[in-house]
């Protein structure tokens, strides 16, 4: 089952589509970077009646600095850690003055998300606030000038993970981590696959709870690859089961949206210079465990 | 009408932040505080409140949450205890450098290590670069009249404010407390606007980054509004005597008029004093007190001004700060500040300083006049006297 591309044509320019542009252009964000395409898809989708939080995060900057900004929404910026408190905090201040139709979004990184900010996150759904949360997954801490984060895959090279001795730990499975949370609303998407994205945040938007979206965000500084490749980076990532397109809802059903092709993860790895050093065992091992946790996706799809 | 009970200075907490007609509260459990959101979650069940009541899972997130609402246009409260206190220290500069008109209530409570939950001021002292007005309570009215002040004043100045009070001392003692009738308070604190909010009508964007081209003149701005927050807790509290009968300054002499030496006080040890001073008093010891409420913004021209203008000229010859609370390699936060404020004073008087009660150790009538005699044998003050210390 797939969920309706109905918004726009597979291949049709964002362009074409008729929601309103909330993210104007000058904002700060590098060529190609993928957390950019992702805000500008999902606002669209979102509306105006929305209120946005952003923590520390390449985010924290791409709005511009004071007195400009790029979002025709009203935004939040927050300390690093906050984002599910802070998302709180604005929904209970909403609702309390009778605005309980306004969304509320945070918007925050894989390291605000699986590392530091976890914890309040883990609380705001465990409340099942009535809040989107987004993760923007570069995977890795990109602001800062790419340091590993518990988002960085195996065998990766980062700032702190030099060649020698990359990345050693495996990527934190969040997905499984908020499915269980048994929140209404749990899904990954990328910019690759816009109708995808978009139409998943027209589904949140309808959904009351906890909603949590994972998308795959390139970042071409960090994934040391050519921005005019990123869009291609992204969908391989997809097509060889490294990042699987699905969506639980109540920590229970399971829907694959996107139907890979299951190409090889070489072909994922080899366009990108964060993996350039990986050796032959190195890819073995990680063509091995990406096609596990595919199956465990499909398994869980096929009981649903 | 106005009510008297008898109530835990806690619950006193608790009754300022209904009066106030607080919209969202986020909290943690903590003691000495905790029995402040038990209440009000009582309150609030009761449907004498209505607010939000988001129960977070640190004091971290309770702050982050407390900052998000009031962005968002609610009236806000947290409360908290050392710490808690110390977790918040990150959020409390977004919530002051954000222009956050919330009220935190913090008992004061020791830092650990060791364990300790009794009463020492160093959790709020030390938070003293945050930009938060700071607000030091000798009774269990006070906390109540000042929890209902706190908010009119946040929201005068933009900035938030810290109620202080001691852990058990005040906390968990029972005094008898002038409870206002809401209808007074909604005229005394009108409903919460503030000028810019979280509003998809008006988009404005929050606390961005901000370059060495603009960070300073905010600073500059917030400091101008810390400067006018003496006034305008002045302008507060005269209106809140005007209403309730009771009056409130930033400081407040006791026995000054004709005193050699003052014993400078915050918090409930100013109570112990005051009964250290009347018993010295009928000795014949010209002594008085200073009781400061306010630490910041400091009230270094109050200060002055209450030490350099007493009737007929008349000259403090000492004045001995009493310090429950240590910045180590510092000394007495208290005595610190009041050496400054009165440095190049030609009138000012010998500072001298103390530290006693850490950790919730009692002080008695008998430990301030250990002070006392130390300061009045003394002719220079050297470095802090520790009271009550085994050695
Ligand atoms: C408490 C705290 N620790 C560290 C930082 C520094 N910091 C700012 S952004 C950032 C990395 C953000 O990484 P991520 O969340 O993955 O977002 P990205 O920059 O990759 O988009 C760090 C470490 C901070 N702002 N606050
Ligand atoms: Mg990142």
């Amino acid at each position: 089952m797939r969920t309706d591309p109905h918004l726009f044509k597979q291949g049709e320019a964002i362009q074409n589509y008729e929601q309103k542009e909330l993210m104007t252009s000058g904002h700060l964000a590098c060529p190609g970077c993928g957390g950019a395409l992702a805000m500008r898809m999902a606002l669209k989708e979102l509306g105006e009646d929305l209120v946005v939080v952003i923590p520390a995060c390449c985010w924290a900057v791409i709005p511009g600095p004071f007195p400009y900004s790029n979002m025709k929404v009203p935004l939040m910026h927050t300390a690093f850690e906050t984002t599910g408190a802070v998302i709180s905090g604005v929904r209970a201040a909403l609702d309390i003055q009778g605005k309980t139709e306004t969304q509320v979004m945070g918007w925050a990184g894989d390291g605000g998300t699986f590392d530091i900010g976890l914890q309040a996150l883990s609380a705001a759904a465990e409340r099942n606030e009535n809040v989107i949360y987004v993760c923007y997954d570069n995977e890795a801490y990109m602001n800062t000038g790419i340091q590993r984060s518990s988002a960085t895959p195996e065998y990766t090279w980062t700032t702190t993970t030099p060649t020698e001795f990359p990345e050693a730990s495996p990527k934190k499975n969040i997905d499984r981590i908020m499915a269980a949370h048994a929140i209404p609303y749990m899904a990954t998407t990328s910019p690759a696959y816009p109708h995808d994205l978009m139409a998943k945040f027209k589904k949140a938007k309808e959904i009351k709870g906890f909603r949590f979206i994972h998308i795959l965000a390139s970042c071409t500084a960090g994934w040391k690859i050519d921005s005019a490749r990123s869009i291609e980076v992204m969908r391989l990532a997809t097509e060889t089961n490294a990042f699987p397109i699905y969506e639980v809802e109540d920590g229970e059903k399971y829907t694959i949206n996107i139907e890979p092709k299951g190409l090889p993860i070489n072909d994922y790895l080899k366009l990108q210079g964060r993996f350039r050093h990986m050796n032959d065992q190195q890819r073995e091992s990680t063509q091995r465990s990406v096609t596990k946790n595919w199956e465990w996706i499909k398994k869980q799809a096929s009981n649903s | 009408m106005s009510k008297k009970e008898v109530l835990m200075g806690n619950h006193a907490t608790s009754y300022g932040v209904q009066l106030a007609r607080t919209q969202v509260i986020a909290a943690y459990p903590i003691t000495p505080q905790t029995q402040i959101v038990e209440e009000l979650s009582e309150i609030c069940a009761r449907g004498d409140l209505d607010a939000k009541f988001i129960k977070v899972e640190s004091e971290h997130s309770a702050m982050a949450a407390t900052i998000a609402a009031s962005k968002a246009g609610a009236r806000a409260f947290t409360a908290t205890s050392s710490q808690g206190l110390a977790l918040m220290h990150e959020l409390l500069f977004w919530a002051a450098y954000g222009r956050c008109p919330i009220v935190l209530c913090n008992v004061n409570r020791a830092m650990a290590p060791g364990w300790s939950i009794w009463s020492d001021q160093t959790d709020s002292l030390a938070q003293r670069d945050t930009g938060w007005i700071q607000i030091y309570c000798e009774t269990n009215q006070e906390v109540l009249d000042n929890m209902i002040m706190a908010f009119k004043l946040a929201e005068t100045v933009n900035l938030p404010v810290m109620v202080v009070y001691d852990a058990f001392i005040l906390s968990h003692t029972y005094e008898p407390v002038e409870i206002p009738d809401i209808s007074e308070v909604d005229k005394f604190l009108p409903p919460f606007k503030p000028k810019y909010k979280l509003d998809p009508s008006a988009p404005y964007t929050f606390d961005p980054l901000c370059t060495p081209d603009n960070y300073m003149e905010f600073r500059h701005i917030m400091e101008e509004a810390h400067e006018g927050t003496k006034k305008a807790y002045l302008d507060v509290a005269k209106d809140f005597s005007k209403r309730f009968k009771r009056k409130y300054g930033i400081l407040e002499l006791i026995d000054a008029e004709d005193a050699d030496i003052l014993l400078v006080t915050s918090g409930s040890m100013t109570s112990t004093t005051r009964v250290a001073v009347q018993q010295l008093r009928k000795q014949g010891e010209k002594v008085g007190i200073c009781k400061l409420r306010m630490f910041r913004p400091f009230p270094t021209e109050a200060l002055k001004d209450a030490i350099g203008n007493l009737n007929g000229g008349h000259r403090i010859e000492k004045i001995a700060v009493l310090d429950r609370n240590i910045s180590h390699g510092g000394g007495g936060i208290w005595s610190k500040e009041i050496k400054g404020a009165l440095f190049g004073m030609s009138t000012a008087p010998k500072v001298f300083s103390y530290h006693l009660g850490l950790g919730g150790r009692d002080i008695t009538p008998d430990t301030i006049k250990e002070a006392y005699e130390h300061v009045k044998n003394n002719d220079q003050p050297k470095e802090t006297v520790w009271i009550g210390l085994k050695r």
